[in-house]
């Protein structure tokens, strides 16, 4: 009970350090799995940042590396098979090198992730109460009858009708929808400063969609936490973000803010998603404009820009050095890209071909 | 739950009607003839038609078939004597009671498959465990190959190596014998010893092979990751989550094995000379001892629903999902 | 051949290529002690009438158990009706058996959701192209594998592969090949079913301009069957809003989605993520309560009363029929007491049902006053 009129209050707890810079810091992150064909590289020289009470949504499509990335802030990853090198510090705590112990005080405490199938990541076995409560008393030393509580507490935040009852039904009696609150709620209880929403929506119907990001993003209204959203779905980040990365084949192709990315987008990738998905406000007599070819294997993946092979512009950059030199994306900035095409050439081809696919504001 | 139970219970009796008179009906397909076994060697024919109407072989086979169906719940009177219910009958071969006879044998079985049962599930989950927290590491390794030796080597085999070592040559454990509770309890826990090792390694090394793939297979499961994301130790996951996964695969694998060895493990007896309920079998269909057949067949059909229906109570117990449905 | 494209050519003119007048499909749901019993039903389609014109594309949105995918199945003959009737040509195909579907079955071909799943992992890719001219003994001019390079060229994909297996192709090249088996027999009406859902989004755009270029060139028609409200918008020149087995509003593709009367059809249109930041507050907001009602007992009257906000007691007593309302255009069709304004811009106030978003955006509403 406490916790909720302290976080009501606002920025951090008692016991956490002033946050000086970004709350989660990511720093050239190399992420890589061992298997039988070879070595996945699945992270590739990745870095960002994300500041209290922000949402950066991380877009790409499947083997991007935006999940295992993520994974990885989180510590989650089989340590059997994978490799990791680079920082990743969260609150002025570096996270890579530290231990399990550390990291396990750290995961539902200070950060905490919410998954996609909500049917797969609540265990069969245990009440959606004993689920939220579990966290909660092993990170606020509550009492199993103040944890109970607490899970009812927040079973009503999220819109579970009377959680006095819900609270200990078995996930399999909640629709899909409620499992995903129920899941959320166990993400939020001992109030996390990071939230990792790994595709939180993609298994729900468009008007339950709605409902459960629009619940995130007044429940970060309230309590201040920093979210990234993992998503295939830009109609999802147009909603939630502030700020977005775009990945492909495990590196950051284009970061800035949700407006830059999804109005002026300066990465051939980044155009290529956006043109090629329908709207509900764009002409319908214009065919899609598909990126041709499929995601590259990370097993192998292409040299220099990982995308030239799809690139529609990669021939008009001199030298083929598309091909040959790995484009650099600068480190510290806000708004960044990974392209070698001209300035000037850009903004033609996006007034182009590019600005009329994206429709008007209103539909 | 209670529905379940019932229904179940309604399913069984149908199934041990049918078991019953399948078996009953068999035995008249065979071409020994039990009057003529029990007559001994100096036979006349009207020692034969004695014997047959004493051992009820004269009536048609619907109405001895009924008999024996009506004895085994209310008792009956045969020509040789009263048979208080359970009636089984008289055994043809030595004309005791059969009932005697199953209660005079099953403590040894009975012994032999608890005992048994509760090492190889012991051993077996417990090494599948550690082998699946160790996973990929020396133990694990090590495990697995001797899982692997355990899986492949036959009773036969093994229980006259261990009698030879354990009791011929250090004499540090019992060759085997069968046990008497209530009068030497301390001889009868050493007497199965050896009996119960040597039972238990053909199955624990299934099981620990088993729990180790089931619990490979439930880390890698969504709910597994989402607890750890919550800051759950590996070590209560693996215990509270993947093991409660685990349990109702574990479960259902056991209740099949003791059902097993409840209804007496033949080759265990023999080799250990002990006089189960397998051993008891395996003479009453070499002498045509038609009630004790029907006695030792109906008994391990009992107890064969009877696990089914516990493992699928238990089932239940574990599984909300199936629980509440 | 070639087909009329405008958006919306007067419906006479063309003919019903397939008419579904008050179909139904009840599932059983078995239950009882000791002996089982019939003891419900989910009425997964509960009484639906739609046409589709030759070389139309009509698409059927809907959030998961509406009974898209039933209703697909059941116009593809896979399941069988419980009423109603299905015509195609005008010839009564409702109960026909085997024997009589045989002509008209290549004619009604299926694209499948997941693309992987529907194709033999056994069989190579030109195997399964030729698959159903082998069924229906067809022989084209210049031989069966002659004819299948050409459907893999048509459908994007290299003839050459004709003797690779599905694993080797990627989602989207598989769903081509998926595309290039329901060519194969020259259909009229491909019922597709959520034929993109599985994709990347960067193929998905591959998928869809495939489809929409066969169904201009070729002339087919399509029920186009998915929840994506953007691709369908993009696919098809009538659309139909399905919710708990029945048809709430069907209309051109203009009307359904400028112009929608349903309060349904408006929740849906709202709640459908634009990719872009400005459509947040240039459209209304309407976030609903709750989930979908079980279509074993759905709601009496309207079934969306339950979760509308424009629900009286005449939505309970009362099934709205579905109907050219006051202001809709012809072919314009919602089954509605109370519709909305033919508008999706913003309101003065958003329509917010669901108790915890309420409840959390007054709290926020307070403190910034």
């Amino acid at each position: 009970m406490s916790i909720l009129t302290k976080t009501e209050a606002g920025p951090p707890g008692p016991g956490d350090p002033a946050p000086s810079g970004p709350f989660l810091s990511v720093r050239d992150l190399y992420v890589q799995f061992a298997t039988e064909d070879g070595v996945v590289k699945a992270v590739d020289g990745l870095s960002f940042d994300l500041e209290r009470g922000r949402t950066l949504g991380i877009v790409g499509e499947s083997g991007s590396g935006k999940s295992v990335t993520n994974l990885a802030v989180l510590g989650l990853h089989n340590p059997r098979n994978t490799t990791i090198r680079g920082e990743i510090v969260l609150d002025g705590q570096e996270l890579t090198g530290a231990s399990e112990r550390t990291l396990e005080r750290l995961r539902g405490r200070k950060m905490a992730m919410i998954f996609q199938d909500s049917l797969t990541a609540l265990s069969p076995y245990y009440t959606v109460g004993r689920q939220i409560a579990e966290p909660y008393m092993k990170h606020m030393g509550a009492s199993r009858k103040a944890a109970r509580e607490r899970a009812i507490e927040m079973l009503a935040r999220v819109g579970i009708p009377q959680p006095r009852l819900r609270v200990d039904d078995f996930p399999h009696q909640f629709s899909g929808g409620m499992r995903q609150r129920a899941m959320i709620a166990m993400a939020l209880v001992c109030d996390p400063a990071l939230v990792i929403a790994d595709e939180p929506t993609t298994a729900l119907d468009v008007t339950v969609q709605a409902q459960i990001l629009d619940l995130l993003k007044d429940l970060q209204r309230e309590t201040g936490t920093a979210i990234v959203i993992i998503t295939h779905d830009l109609g999802v980040v147009a909603n939630t973000a502030d700020d977005v990365m775009v990945m492909y084949a495990g590196r950051c192709v284009e970061r800035g803010t949700v407006r830059e990315i999804l109005k002026s987008p300066e990465h051939p990738y980044s155009w290529g998603l956006l043109a090629s998905i329908p709207r509900l406000s764009a002409p319908v007599d214009l065919p899609l404009s598909p990126i041709p070819g499929a995601p590259p294997s990370l097993l192998n993946p292409p040299s220099g820009c990982p995308f030239h092979p799809r690139c529609a512009f990669a021939e008009e950059v001199g030298g083929g050095r598309c091909a040959t030199v790995r484009p650099g994306i600068p480190e510290d900035e806000r708004r960044g890209f990974a392209c070698h095409l001209g300035r000037e050439r850009k903004r033609e081809i996006f007034t182009g071909q590019i600005q009329p696919r994206l429709g008007g504001g209103a539909r | 739950m209670l529905r379940f139970l019932v229904r179940r219970v309604l399913g069984a009796l149908v199934i041990l009607l049918l078991i019953s008179a399948i078996t009953y009906f068999l035995f008249f397909f065979l071409p020994s003839d039990p009057a003529l076994l029990s007559c001994g060697k100096n036979c006349s024919p009207q020692n034969v038609a004695l014997i047959r109407k004493n051992l009820g072989l004269d009536l048609p086979i619907w109405t001895q078939y009924w008999h024996f169906m009506v004895g085994i719940f209310a008792g009956r009177d045969m020509p040789i004597g009263h048979c208080p219910a359970p009636c089984f009958g008289y055994s043809f071969a030595d004309q005791q009671l059969v009932w005697d006879t199953i209660a005079d044998r099953y403590p040894t079985t009975l012994s032999l498959a608890i005992g048994g049962a509760t090492v190889f599930l012991c051993v077996g989950v417990g090494l599948g465990l550690v082998s699946a927290w160790q996973q990929g590491r020396a133990f694990d390794r090590i495990a697995s190959g001797v899982s692997l030796v355990g899986n492949s080597v036959q009773i036969y085999f093994l229980g006259p190596i261990a009698i030879g070592l354990f009791a011929s040559s250090w004499h540090v454990l019992d060759r085997g014998h069968d046990p008497d509770w209530s009068h030497d309890p301390w001889g009868s826990v050493q007497g199965l010893i050896l009996p119960c090792m040597v039972l238990s390694v053909i199955f624990w090394s299934n099981y620990s092979r088993q729990t180790r793939s089931l619990m490979v297979e439930q880390m890698s499961e969504d709910h597994i990751r989402a607890a750890r994301a919550k800051g759950m130790s590996s070590r209560y996951v693996f215990l509270r989550y993947a093991l409660r996964g685990a349990a109702a695969s574990i479960i259902t694998i056991f209740g099949i094995d003791l059902s097993a060895v409840l209804g007496g493990a033949i080759i265990t007896e023999v080799t250990f000379g002990l006089h189960g309920l397998g051993l008891l079998s395996v003479q009453a269909v070499l002498r045509s001892d038609l009630p004790l057949e029907m006695a030792v067949m109906l008994i391990g059909a009992t107890i064969i629903v009877v696990c089914n229906i516990v493992v699928d109570a238990a089932y239940a117990l574990i599984d909300p999902r199936i629980r509440l449905s | 051949m070639s087909v009329p494209q405008q958006d919306h050519a007067p419906r006479e003119t063309m003919n019903p290529l397939l008419e579904v007048t008050g179909l139904r499909k009840y599932f059983p749901v078995r239950g009882g002690f000791l002996v089982k019993r019939h003891v419900a039903d989910v009425r997964a389609v509960d009484g639906i009438d739609f046409t589709i014109a030759e070389g139309e594309s009509l698409g059927l949105v809907g959030e998961s158990g509406c009974g898209k995918s039933t209703t697909g199945r059941l116009v593809t003959r896979l399941l069988e009706p419980s009423a109603g009737r299905i015509a195609y040509r005008g010839r009564d195909i409702t109960h026909s058996t085997r024997k009589e579907l045989a002509p008209i079955r290549s004619e009604i071909q299926m694209i499948f959701q997941d693309p992987y799943a529907s194709l033999n992992p056994r069989q190579t890719v030109g195997h399964i192209v030729s698959a159903p001219l082998e069924i229906n003994g067809i022989n084209p001019p210049g031989g069966r594998e002659k004819r299948v390079r050409e459907l893999l060229e048509t459908v994007g994909l290299n003839p050459e592969h004709y003797n690779r297996f599905p694993h080797e192709f990627s989602g989207g090249q598989r769903q081509r090949i998926g595309v290039a088996r329901a060519l194969a027999l020259e259909p009229k009406l491909i019922v597709a079913d959520e034929p993109v859902s599985a994709l990347d989004v960067s193929i998905q755009a591959q998928v869809v301009n495939l489809l929409q270029r066969l169904q201009r060139e070729l002339g087919i028609a399509f029920l186009f069957i998915a929840h994506d409200l953007a691709v369908v918008r993009h696919f098809s020149q009538r659309v139909a809003v399905m919710y708990l087995g029945r048809i709430v509003e069907v209309g051109e593709r203009r009307d359904i989605y400028e112009r929608p009367r349903h309060p349904y059809t408006h929740a849906l249109l709202s709640a459908s993520p634009e990719p872009d930041p400005d459509d947040r507050n240039a459209t209304e907001r309407i976030r609903l309560a709750g989930d979908v009602p079980s279509p074993v007992s759905p709601p009496s009257g309207c079934r969306f009363r339950t979760r509308c906000w424009k629900a009286q007691d005449r939505c309970a007593a009362e099934e709205p029929p579905l109907v050219r309302l006051e202001g809709n255009r012809e072919g314009h069709l919602s089954a509605c007491h109370f519709p909305e304004e033919p508008t999706t811009a913003a309101r003065g106030e958003d329509i917010v049902l669901d108790p915890a978003l309420a409840a959390l955006e007054e709290t926020t509403a307070d403190k910034t006053l």
